[in-house]
């Protein structure tokens, strides 16, 4: 059996295919800002003194953490319009959903770097009478934050691939677009393999970007 | 003056700017002070010895609450720290341990500077956030604290690129900064190595003619000799022993005290 490559529908379509790839980023650049946001609020629940903020913390990250995304999406999508009447639109939906499930895995990212810091400059701040907000802040985000980098790149990119459950939900991202192209042109395997090459090369090129930044921050560090 | 030649204890004089009334402490079983009763008077020196295990760095690091007392009262001024809880333990508002570290300064054996500031701004960082000093004001007195130790030419510095003792000596302009009424000395020199540790205490002994209250915990058996006013001895959490530096460490009392001056004698040429 010999299987007949035809890339010309790619090529015809291909501004669909760039089209999604723009609602792609879009989906992913407001959802890993807002899940940093979510992330570092939900890590420093955990972290807080009192149990009243850790334990809801601890409980949102887990049950996040340990349930399919794909539920999520529904979730806000389908679940939310009958429970309370709101109904979101596709996006809106997708990026609640992305931004709270990677916001759970991002704020345990958080709290590894956070608990990584070295006890002694935990007691030296609280020996100058640093208040729990002013030791974090001050002391120890700052230097937790330059071992986070490599692990939260890697979240965002997870998250990132995870926006194509988006399509799910019928919100123009790349694989939308790809599921669209495929079924009106009868060309998936190449309009798939397509877009397995479009996400890479936004990955890749990105990957190599933030090592750059990495080896500039490690090099400041080393002054 | 307090007669040193007849009291074991010296009296008090001045009403106690410290004072620690039946101080327990247990991690888990292990029960590491069993009740210590110490009163400090203004501008007194005391150097804490004992083997390790015998709960000086304990005692000192529940003054300042570094550790939470399971037992007994922390006064400073003749004003109680906390309340005493359920099971004897003692419960602070962090706002009142807030204002007790600010007046009770502290030293560390690891140093413990901050690797992302400069040692100037090492220095000018408890005044600025924690007392809300203006930058400005803060930099001159940090300024002053560095050149106190030393250390002028190092303030646009990064800590990693000072050697131990210069470090060491950054973190006591650091305690020295906020202006505490007590300092208390966590075993300042033991992870110097041994040709550092004379610049380190030159800079203490320098302090200790200005009148500060201090309290340190070491085992430089010669330097506690010519620092301390009191010289308390450690042993399984009790205070096994104390008077001034001639009694003690001259002429100590007790056998347990004498084994373990015996031990360091050892090694004097």
């Amino acid at each position: 059996m010999q299987y007949v490559w035809d890339f010309r529908p790619v090529w015809l379509n291909f501004g669909v295919l760039l089209e999604g790839l723009v609602n792609t980023l879009k989906l992913s650049g407001f959802s890993i800002g807002l899940g940093l946001a979510i992330g570092l609020v939900l890590a420093m629940g955990r972290l807080a003194p009192s149990r009243i903020v850790s334990i809801p913390a601890t409980a949102i990250i887990e049950f996040y953490r340990n349930t399919p995304p794909l539920v999520h999406f529904f979730w806000y999508f389908y679940g939310l319009p009958i429970l309370t009447g709101i109904s979101l639109t596709p996006f809106a939906a997708a990026a609640a959903a992305l931004s709270v499930q990677s916001g759970a895995f991002f704020a345990e990212v958080f709290r590894g770097g956070i608990i990584s810091v070295d006890r002694g400059q935990w007691e030296a701040g609280r020996a100058i009478g640093m208040s729990h907000v002013q030791l974090m802040r001050r002391i120890i985000l700052p230097q937790a934050f330059r071992r986070m980098i490599p692990p939260l790149m890697e979240r965002s990119f997870e998250l990132v691939k995870t926006t194509s459950l988006a399509a799910t939900l019928t919100y123009g991202e790349l694989v939308y677009k790809a599921m669209v192209l495929a079924t009106q042109t009868y060309r998936p395997m190449e309009i798939y393999s397509t877009v397995a090459v479009m996400f890479f090369t936004v990955l890749f090129v990105a990957s190599l970007g933030m090592r750059a930044v990495e080896h500039r921050l490690a090099r400041r560090a080393a002054r | 003056m307090v007669d040193v030649t007849s009291a074991s204890v010296p009296p008090v004089l001045a009403p106690p700017v410290l004072a620690v009334e039946g101080l327990h402490k247990s991690f888990g079983s292990n029960e590491v002070l069993k009740g210590i009763d110490l009163k400090v008077a203004a501008g007194e020196r005391i150097a804490i010895l004992g083997s390790s295990g015998s709960g000086k760095s304990t005692l000192l690091r529940c003054i300042n609450f570094m550790e939470t007392p399971s037992a007994g009262r922390i006064a400073l001024d003749g004003t109680s720290i906390g309340v005493e809880g359920r099971g004897g333990a003692i419960t602070a508002r962090s706002g009142e341990l807030r204002r007790l570290r600010t007046r009770v300064g502290m030293i560390f054996q690891q140093f413990n500077l901050f690797p992302h500031m400069t040692v100037l701004e090492n220095v000018m960082e408890g005044p600025v956030t924690v007392k809300g000093m203006n930058r400005k004001e803060a930099r001159a007195t940090a300024q002053d604290y560095l050149k106190r130790v030393g250390l002028s030419d190092k303030a646009e510095q990064y800590p990693q690129r000072l050697s131990g003792g210069q470090q060491q000596r950054v973190a006591i302009a650091r305690a020295l900064a906020m202006e505490p009424e007590i300092l208390l000395f966590d075993e300042p020199t033991s992870s110097l190595d041994p040709e550092l540790v004379g610049e380190v205490l030159d800079v203490i002994l320098g302090l200790s003619k200005e009148g500060r209250t201090m309290l340190l915990v070491t085992h430089e058996l010669g330097f506690a000799y010519h620092f301390a006013t009191r010289v308390l001895f450690l042993h399984e959490g009790r205070i096994h022993e104390q008077g001034t530096p001639d009694e003690v460490l001259k002429n100590p009392r007790e056998e347990r005290t004498q084994a373990f001056l015996r031990r360091f004698s050892a090694f004097h040429f």
